[in-house]
C-alpha cells in the first residue's frame, strides 16, 4: 500500500513530480520542463516586448532565474504561471531599460480611454481568415496588438492568445481580478477597433 | 440593459461567466440594437482569430537553439 495517495478528487498536476526531482537535482526533469513550457515562455516575452532578440534573452533567464529560485516554488500555483510571472518581470523590465526616460510597469496606460466606447460599427464578416493568405494576417495581427499599450497587451496576451484562467493572469501578473477584468475589456475593444479598420478598409478596397 | 451595461458585461459573456438571466438580457438588447449586435459580433472575431493564430511561432531552428542555451546557463550555474 503506498503511503501516500492523493484524493481522486484531487489531481496531481505532473509537473509537481517534475519539479520535486528537478528540486533534487535531477537535471533531466528540468530539462523535461524545460520543453515543455520554452515556446510560451518565448511567446509571452515576445508579445511584451515586440522584439525577437529581447525574446531570447528573457526566455533564457526566465528559465535561469526559475532554475536559481526552485526551491522558493512551494506549489501553491501552477508551475507555469509561476515560471510566466517570472517571464512577464523579465519582459516589464526590459521595456522600462528600453525607454530610459519612461518607466513601464503594469500600471502604465491604464488610464487610456480610447477603447471604453466602441465607435467602429462596421461588420467584417465572414471571418477574415477567408480574404487573407496566413502571412498578411498574422502581419495585421501584429500591427494591431503592437499599437497596444504594454499593461492591455500583456493581459490580453496571457488571456486569450495563451488562454490562462483569469485567475493565473491576475496571479501571473500581481494585480487583482477585477483589474484583469477591466484590462482585458478595454484590451479586447481596442484590439476590435483596430481590426475594425483594417478590415474595413479592405472590404471597401474590393468592391464585391 | 441599456448599450453601456451591455459593455461592461462583455467579457464575463465571451468568458461565459453570466447568469442565464444576464445572457438572455443581452440577447433581447442585440436583437434591437444593432450598433451593440455588431459589437458583441467583431469583438468576438477579434478574440478568435487571436486565438487561432500563431503570430508568433517558434521554428524548430530557433527552438533548439533557444533550448540548448538555457540548458547551458543553467547547467553553468550548478
Ligand atoms: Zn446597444
Amino acid at each position: 500500500m503506498p503511503a501516500i495517495q492523493s484524493p481522486a478528487t484531487e489531481e496531481v498536476h505532473p509537473d509537481v513530480a517534475l519539479v520535486a526531482r528537478a528540486k533534487a537535482g535531477d537535471t533531466a526533469a528540468f530539462e523535461q520542463l524545460v520543453r515543455q513550457y520554452e515556446r510560451q515562455i518565448f511567446r509571452v516575452a515576445q508579445h511584451i516586448t515586440q522584439n525577437r532578440e529581447d525574446a531570447e534573452d528573457i526566455t533564457q533567464d526566465a528559465f535561469l532565474k526559475a532554475y536559481e529560485k526552485l526551491e522558493q516554488f512551494q506549489g501553491n500555483s501552477k508551475f507555469s504561471t509561476w515560471l510566466v510571472r517570472i517571464a512577464v518581470n523579465e519582459s516589464l523590465m526590459r521595456l522600462r531599460k528600453r525607454k530610459t526616460s519612461k518607466t513601464v510597469s503594469m500600471d502604465e496606460d491604464v488610464r487610456t480611454e480610447e477603447g471604453s466606447i466602441p465607435r467602429d460599427f462596421a461588420e467584417w464578416r465572414p471571418n477574415p481568415e477567408q480574404q487573407y493568405n496566413q502571412a498578411e494576417l498574422a502581419d495585421i495581427l501584429r500591427k494591431t496588438i503592437q499599437g497596444l499599450p504594454p499593461g492591455f497587451r500583456t493581459v490580453f496576451t496571457l488571456r486569450d492568445v495563451e488562454n490562462l484562467s483569469t485567475e493565473e493572469t491576475a496571479e501571473a501578473l500581481g494585480l487583482s481580478v477585477p483589474a484583469v477584468k477591466s484590462r482585458l475589456l478595454r484590451a479586447r475593444l481596442q484590439l476590435r477597433e483596430r481590426l475594425s479598420r483594417y478590415f474595413r478598409q479592405k472590404q471597401e478596397g474590393q468592391p464585391a | 440593459m441599456n448599450c453601456t451595461d451591455l459593455l461592461s458585461h462583455l467579457s464575463d459573456y465571451f468568458d461565459d461567466q453570466l447568469t442565464t438571466e444576464l445572457r438572455e438580457e443581452i440577447s433581447e438588447h442585440t436583437a434591437g440594437c444593432q450598433h451593440c449586435r455588431v459589437v458583441l459580433n467583431t469583438t468576438h472575431q477579434t478574440i478568435e482569430v487571436y486565438k487561432g493564430n500563431e503570430i508568433y511561432e517558434v521554428s524548430p531552428g530557433l527552438r533548439e537553439r533557444l533550448h540548448s542555451a538555457i540548458m547551458a546557463k543553467c547547467l553553468a550555474k550548478r
